[in-house]
């Protein structure tokens, strides 16, 4: 079987700085890995490097693409890696402001990757709207509504919808559901499970919440000080934890 | 005649501007960065018009000025009056008489010539402006055509209000490559702007760019297949000339909602007038 994504040797540097240094691994179709760790310990550096909003350093990140298999998205141009990002590709940013137009309706930011990619059509791009905003359970007669009137929970739901309209592989997710919350974030787990097993997706979480991973991630890689000290299955990783640091994190999680 | 260089500018700087002019014809629809001076006169009454105009007068040239269509309004009176002191350029109000014309706001209903040129006068070139305020991104959105968020401004406009409500500065295609913003002329106007045989030059002052579209070029308007464009303009004709394809503009008349539509195109609608056309508001 064919990884969809393989990342090798990923290291970025902040000048003498290191951002995340020699990262490595293979994501198959339809797994979750997770990316946990202290802040600063470089999972934000390694996912934008994956999804190609920073340039590494050194290393390679090889998609396996729908029509040319597996290719390099270092080296791609430009135009063909924004294509990725528009189709196979989908981002979700922590603040949902960053990934939403907070002067567009919902339907027009869930329709926005719809005609990136050619859709001309206005009746068809707003049913799929209407029936994506359904999914994410927010209600259809909230479609010309701007997301500046939703919560912070709506507003992170439509960014999630805007993201998979058009059916995405690939999903990177930077704590999304960090700043919600707890009733909140249990929901948007529960969404995001039925999501990501329904559609198959395979995705990437970076949180240094330890309860999301659990939930979603089939795999772990735990980060510090930009190298991954640990990785293994989700279970194994945080019920057996090997390395010092994993040990202190697994231990740090508030017991109610 | 007066003291100053022919047509105002020195004659480095309208070297400037004419490879802009150039570059500009070469790639139409692109947007060229040049060097626009300080005029005297305030940014958004053409400055961007005027160095245009300034850099392809020529002194057998006749130059023509209109301001929403209209040849006698300040603006227009303005400008006209400006090179007729500083290039001493013969002026008319007659638009095939005309071999520059400046504009702003409206195209001529007179069909233009092989041999014209037409100057907009443009305030906001960049047609994504509103919806991505990066101009670096936005440059990136142009070089790689990704233009998918022009059709959510038209997307957010059907259902606002059921229909492309758009009706001036609708953006438009320009030979299946650049989106373009063909300055605030009513979308009316817009089919006019492909296939025309005359030069169309568009400047825009503050924000330092030049865009051309060359004789014959094809530009399309944006649009959704189930809600095509449709140019649109007042169910009226000219109650001084009783033209019905024209665009007009409502004239309020008394406090008693009494109104007239006229053409916006004063020279169109005097020859008109001139020829023995009358309409129910005709004096």
């Amino acid at each position: 079987m064919t990884p969809l994504l393989s990342v090798q040797s990923i290291t970025k540097r902040y000048g003498a700085h290191i951002g995340c240094a020699e990262v490595s691994f293979d994501l198959y179709p339809g797994e979750v890995m997770g990316i946990v760790g202290e802040s600063g310990s470089g999972k934000s550096t390694l996912l934008n490097c994956m999804a190609g909003h920073l340039a590494p350093d050194a290393g390679t990140v090889i998609f396996d693409t729908r029509t040319d298999g597996p290719r390099d998205t270092v080296t791609m141009s430009e135009p063909e890696r924004r294509m990725l990002g528009r189709t196979d590709w989908a981002f979700v940013h922590q603040h949902a402001r960053d990934g939403l137009r907070m002067g567009v309706s919902a339907g027009g930011n869930v329709g926005e990757r719809l005609m990136a990619v050619g859709a001309r059509h206005y009746g068809d791009i707003r049913d799929k709207a209407v029936d994506w905003l359904d999914r994410v359970e927010i209600a259809a007669d909230r479609v010309d509504d701007r997301p500046t009137t939703f919560s912070g929970g709506m507003q992170q739901r439509l960014q999630i919808a805007r993201n998979l309209v058009t059916g995405p592989r690939l999903v990177f997710m930077d704590e999304p559901t960090g700043g919600l919350d707890v009733s909140v974030q249990a929901r948007l787990l529960d969404l995001l499970r039925g999501l990501v097993r329904d559609m198959g997706l395979s995705a990437i979480i970076v949180t240094h919440d330890l309860a999301v991973v659990r939930l979603l991630a089939d795999r772990l890689m735990v980060m510090k000080d930009g190298h991954v000290v640990e990785s293994g299955l989700t279970d194994q990783v945080l019920d057996d934890p090997q390395h010092a640091y994993t040990q202190l994190l697994v231990s740090s999680v508030l017991q109610v | 005649m007066s003291d100053y260089n022919f047509a105002y500018l020195d004659e480095q700087t309208k070297r400037m501007i004419r490879r802009a002019i150039l570059k500009g014809l070469a790639i139409p629809g692109y947007q060229v960065p040049f060097a626009s001076r300080e005029m005297p006169m305030p940014y958004g009454w053409g400055t961007g018009g005027v160095q245009v105009s300034a850099a392809v007068l020529t002194p057998e040239d006749r130059f023509k000025v209109i301001d929403q269509g209209a040849d006698d309004t300040t603006n227009a009176v303005s400008i006209r009056s400006f090179f007729e002191r500083t290039a001493g350029v013969a002026t008319t109000t007659r638009t095939h008489e005309a071999t520059v014309i400046q504009t702003r706001h409206r195209i001529p209903e007179a069909p233009l010539a092989e041999g014209q040129i037409l100057v907009y006068q443009v305030p906001i070139p960049e047609p994504l402006r509103f919806l991505e305020p990066r101009e670096s991104e936005t440059r990136k959105m142009h070089s790689l055509e990704e233009y998918g968020l022009m059709h959510v401004k038209l997307y957010e406009d059907i259902s606002r209000h059921g229909h492309i409500a758009t009706s001036y500065a609708y953006p438009v295609k320009v030979e299946a490559r650049y989106v373009m913003d063909p300055s605030p002329i009513p979308k009316f106007d817009n089919p006019k702007l492909s296939d025309c045989p005359a030069i169309q030059l568009f400047g825009a002052g503050r924000e330092q760019r030049i865009y051309a579209l060359p004789p014959f070029t094809r530009v399309v308007s944006l649009d959704f297949e189930d809600h095509p464009f449709e140019p649109s303009k007042a169910d009226h004709s000219c109650g001084l000339c009783d033209a019905a394809d024209s665009y007009l503009d409502e004239v309020i008349v008394d406090d008693a909602g009494g109104r007239m539509f006229v053409c916006s195109d004063t020279d169109y609608c005097e020859a008109r007038q001139a020829a023995g056309h009358r309409g129910k508001d005709a004096a």
